[in-house]
């Protein structure tokens, strides 16, 4: 296992971040959500976040992005110390950090065009509203959306359609980092995989780091170069992807991979029988939520 | 932006284009009272009163000889203008303070509240009567006062809104794309709260005439200014010698009431896209004349679940029909697990729904058969699904939380529906329940028992969802995307409770998943549904390994599991 390569040209550092959120009650325990997790991301890297539900790496996102605040640790993005950024400097820093969310139904104002969207960010940079409608047709076509698209409301496009439009609003400012929250897992297997090779082109071309959280397996071998494995709040194991997913060190990235079922119904089979054996099985019926 | 759209839906609804017009004549009629009215609402002669109608002037005159027609015109200007005054003054205190206390929650929220709930606990009445002693008898200055006291309607509809989407994930969106809070709440928040609280407004100024109408009945207002609340009380005062004059004010009051509540639930209808469509009502060719085609045409069919030929037909609002499944043939035979995989839109719900008899409102099976356990089921009234439902076929859905009610234990949940399907006693019913947790592996069935769904985690809740899917030993399961919603490894853990049920319960499942790995672990045999029709059947292994159809090999070229790790990234750093 590969500790955390923390060099002096890293874009993004998370150093021993904790977050909580406040018990529910009154003078209930606050529950801990990330206990301690560091992680780097280097320019145009992507670094896959892996974990179960309630790992934590979502929260984890969200606190990079200054939606969570962050009890005690650090957040140094190019350089800065942003965890505890003022709220006008987190609006500069929406230039250089963005976000692409799960849900392409919930993550777009149903009520605005995808141009009034598209420009949104664009207009409140102080770019003229002209200058702004002639980018967004840029970020359009970069995300391989006809020009119309700009006039139309966000129920006349499919999933697929969505997450590109919301790519592109990510895209629009041209960020240095974008935090991708589970941005495929919603959309269908072909889809998937369309937008999977989008980001992976928006990458080479303009090359954007992606902090990519999933919980899907084959997406992070897919678009991470490393990969970071997050349970209940803490990084259990970082390192290469092959050597990650392929080679894992702690047995509960041993159960995680065996536990993904693969579209094969040998090698599924001696998968299932792998993770039947597994040390590591996270018995959850006996777990209290 | 819409506006126009939800008048035009508003107008064609006949509850609303009615108290339109009449609400629309009223204020016309009142803003034009002094074209209107024969004389001077305060003219008065005491030759004429208790005058009836006379030429020029219809509707006669009152105690002290004034005219009624002009009393009425004006009193309304005063009515109406003191409602929209009350109501300038609530929407002015309410919906701003509403939009900061939803928005920015905290100490400002908690303060807000507080005080609109001690506002809201006041007697309304109590407290106007108390400022007029203190500030005055004048009409404006009361309306002020129950603006004030409406407010908190205004607030709390507006916090309880904006609470709700200041979680929306683009409310988070804009806030990342560097946006200030005033601009979100102007672009992203205002909008969805332009319409409960355009409907309030509707309600609440009914309610503002009414209360100003029962200060003035009561001789609270100032005397000398017309309204019609005054007319009321001088008619009652009158009320042994001349009862008709009862008629005008009441009239007035109650038509312009009515008009407004019935007009807001017309703007709710057409704001939240709901209400009488009139295409909507006609009742679809239901399938009870389709499903007379003979069934047995289809070959041999399996004993536990046949479906031949199905089609599933939507009835849109605008009378068109479409078509979501289209020919569909399927069988499970008994110990058989079957996979139905699609993208969605490819029909794959819609076809387990047609099988449970669970089909949305708009859709209906338009053609084919379904049989389950050798019974014909389409065409089946309710009440012959209901008695399939449970002892013959059960259902797994794909959201465990949402199925199971927050406000009872696990206990009574699994409990009841046995005591009802199979009859027995609360205490045998309570020891099966622990038999089915046992069964689907759950180690302490007690304490899950007496939890409720909120104490359990989502992979559990799912088991628990299973087990009373089998509770009434049924031969057959439908299990909808039953994984999708958990971690792969309980994932992984589900399937094989399944794989374990089917083994030795010889279950027969119909699993619909969109997951080809899925269909690898547990499937024996698999259809791929594509727009509406099965394109391809046949043994996970074989359907897996060498796909014939084009569309199942796009699928499977689309799996990610054989693609090699992404490499990592050389050192571009300088």
């Amino acid at each position: 296992m590969t500790t955390d390569d923390v060099t002096g040209d890293n874009l993004l550092e998370v150093a021993d971040l904790r977050v909580s959120f406040p018990g529910r009650g009154w003078r209930a325990p606050a529950a801990d959500v990330l206990n301690g997790v560091s992680l780097a991301v280097r320019p145009g890297e992507t670094l896959g976040l892996v974990g179960g539900s309630g790992s934590g790496k979502t929260t984890l996102g969200r606190a990079i992005l200054g939606l969570v605040p962050v009890r005690s640790g650090t957040v140094t993005f190019a350089g800065e110390r942003i965890e505890r950024a003022t709220a006008r400097r987190r609006r500069e820093l929406s230039r250089d950090l963005q976000v692409v969310f799960q849900d392409p139904y919930t993550s777009l104002n149903p009520s605005l065009t995808i141009g009034d969207t598209l420009a949104e960010p664009l207009l409140a940079q102080g770019v003229p509203a002209a200058e702004a409608r002639r980018r967004v047709g840029g970020l359009l076509d970069r995300v391989r959306l006809p020009p119309d698209a700009a006039d139309r409301l966000p129920r006349e496009f499919s999933g697929g359609q969505r997450q590109r439009v919301a790519i592109a609003r990510a895209l629009a400012l041209d960020p240095k980092l974008i935090v991708c929250d589970e941005p495929v897992s919603a959309l269908d297997l072909t889809t998937q995989r369309t937008v999977l090779d989008l980001f992976l082109e928006i990458q080479e071309r303009t090359g954007v780091s992606y902090l990519f959280v999933s919980h899907d397996l084959a997406v992070i071998r897919f678009v991470s170069h490393r990969v970071a494995v997050l349970r209940r709040g803490a990084i259990v194991e970082t390192g290469d992807t092959a050597e990650v997913t392929e080679r894992p060190a702690h047995p509960y990235t041993r159960s995680l991979m065996l536990a993904a079922p693969v579209a094969d119904v040998a090698w599924q089979r001696e998968r299932r029988e792998a993770f039947e054996r597994s040390a590591y099985r996270e018995n959850s019926s006996a777990e209290r939520k | 932006m819409n506006a126009r759209r939800v008048a035009r839906r508003v107008l064609r609804n006949p509850l609303g284009l009615v108290p339109a017009v009449v609400l629309a004549l009223i204020v016309l009629a009142v803003l034009c009272a002094p074209l209107l009215s024969p004389q001077g609402p305060a003219v008065a002669s005491l030759r004429d009163s208790f005058g009836g109608p006379t030429g020029g002037h219809p509707l006669g005159f009152d105690s002290a000889g004034r005219d009624v027609l002009a009393r009425l015109l004006h009193g309304g200007r005063n009515t109406l203008g003191g409602a929209l005054l009350a109501l300038a003054v609530a929407l002015v205190v309410g919906v701003p303070s509403g939009l900061v206390a939803g928005y920015r929650g905290g100490r400002f929220d908690a303060a807000a509240s507080w005080t609109a709930n001690l506002v809201m606990a006041l007697p309304a009445m109590v407290v106007l009567l108390a400022s007029r002693a203190i500030l005055g008898p004048t009409v404006w200055v009361l309306m002020v006062v129950l603006g004030v006291l409406i407010a908190p309607s205004f607030f709390r509809l507006v916090r309880g809104t904006v609470a709700g989407v200041r979680n929306e994930l683009y409310v988070d969106a804009a806030r990342v794309s560097g946006l200030r809070d005033a601009r979100i709440v102007a672009r992203h928040v205002l909008v969805v709260v332009r319409a409960p609280v355009i409907v309030q407004t509707a309600l609440v100024a009914g309610i503002a005439i009414g209360l100003q109408a029962g200060l003035e009945f009561l001789g609270i207002g100032s005397g000398d200014t017309p309204t019609w609340g005054a007319m009321l009380n001088e008619a009652f005062a009158n009320i042994q010698r001349a009862p008709a004059m009862m008629v005008w004010p009441g009239l007035a009051l109650g038509l312009t009431s009515a008009s407004l509540v019935l007009l807001a639930a017309a703007l709710r209808d057409a704001l939240e896209g709901r209400g009488a469509d009139p295409v909507r009502r006609r009742r679809p060719a239901t399938a009870s004349t389709a499903s007379t085609a003979p069934a047995g045409d289809g070959g041999d069919r399996a004993g536990l679940l046949s479906v031949r030929d199905l089609a599933v037909s939507y009835l849109l609002p605008d009378g068109t029909v479409r078509e979501v499944v289209r020919g569909v043939d399927l069988d499970v035979r008994e110990g058989e697990i079957v996979g139905l995989v699609g993208e969605s839109g490819s029909g794959k719900t819609q076809t387990a729904f047609s099988i449970l008899g669970i089909l949305p409102e708009g859709g209906h099976v338009s053609r084919g058969s379904v049989t389950v356990d050798g019974r014909e089921v389409v065409g089946l009234p309710e009440r012959g699904h209901r008695a399939l439902r449970g002892t013959v076929v059960a259902y797994v859905p794909q959201e465990p939380m949402s199925n199971l009610d927050p406000s009872f234990t696990i206990g009574a949940q699994l409990t009841e529906p046995m005591r009802y399907k199979l009859g027995i006693s609360r205490a045998e019913a309570r020891r099966r329940a622990l038999d089915l947790l046992r069964q689907v592996e759950i180690a302490d069935p007690e304490r899950v028992l007496a939890s409720y769904p909120h104490q359990i985690s989502g992979g559990m809740a799912q088991r628990v969802l299973i087990a009373g899917a089998m509770s009434c030993d049924p031969r057959l399961l439908v299990a909808d995307e039953p994984t999708t919603a958990l971690d792969v490894m309980v994932q992984a853990e589900v399937l094989g409770l399944l794989r374990r049920l089917q083994r030795e319960r010889g279950l027969g499942v119909l699993l619909v998943t969109h997951n080809l790995g899925v269909v690898a672990d547990v499937c024996d045999r698999v259809a791929v549904m594509h727009e509406g029709r099965v394109v391809e059947t046949g043994t996970a292994e074989r359907v897996l390994h060498d796909p014939r159809e084009p569309y199942t090999r796009t699928l499977l070229d689309a799996v990610l599991d054989q693609v090699p790790a992404r490499p990592p990234l050389k050192g571009r750093t300088p």
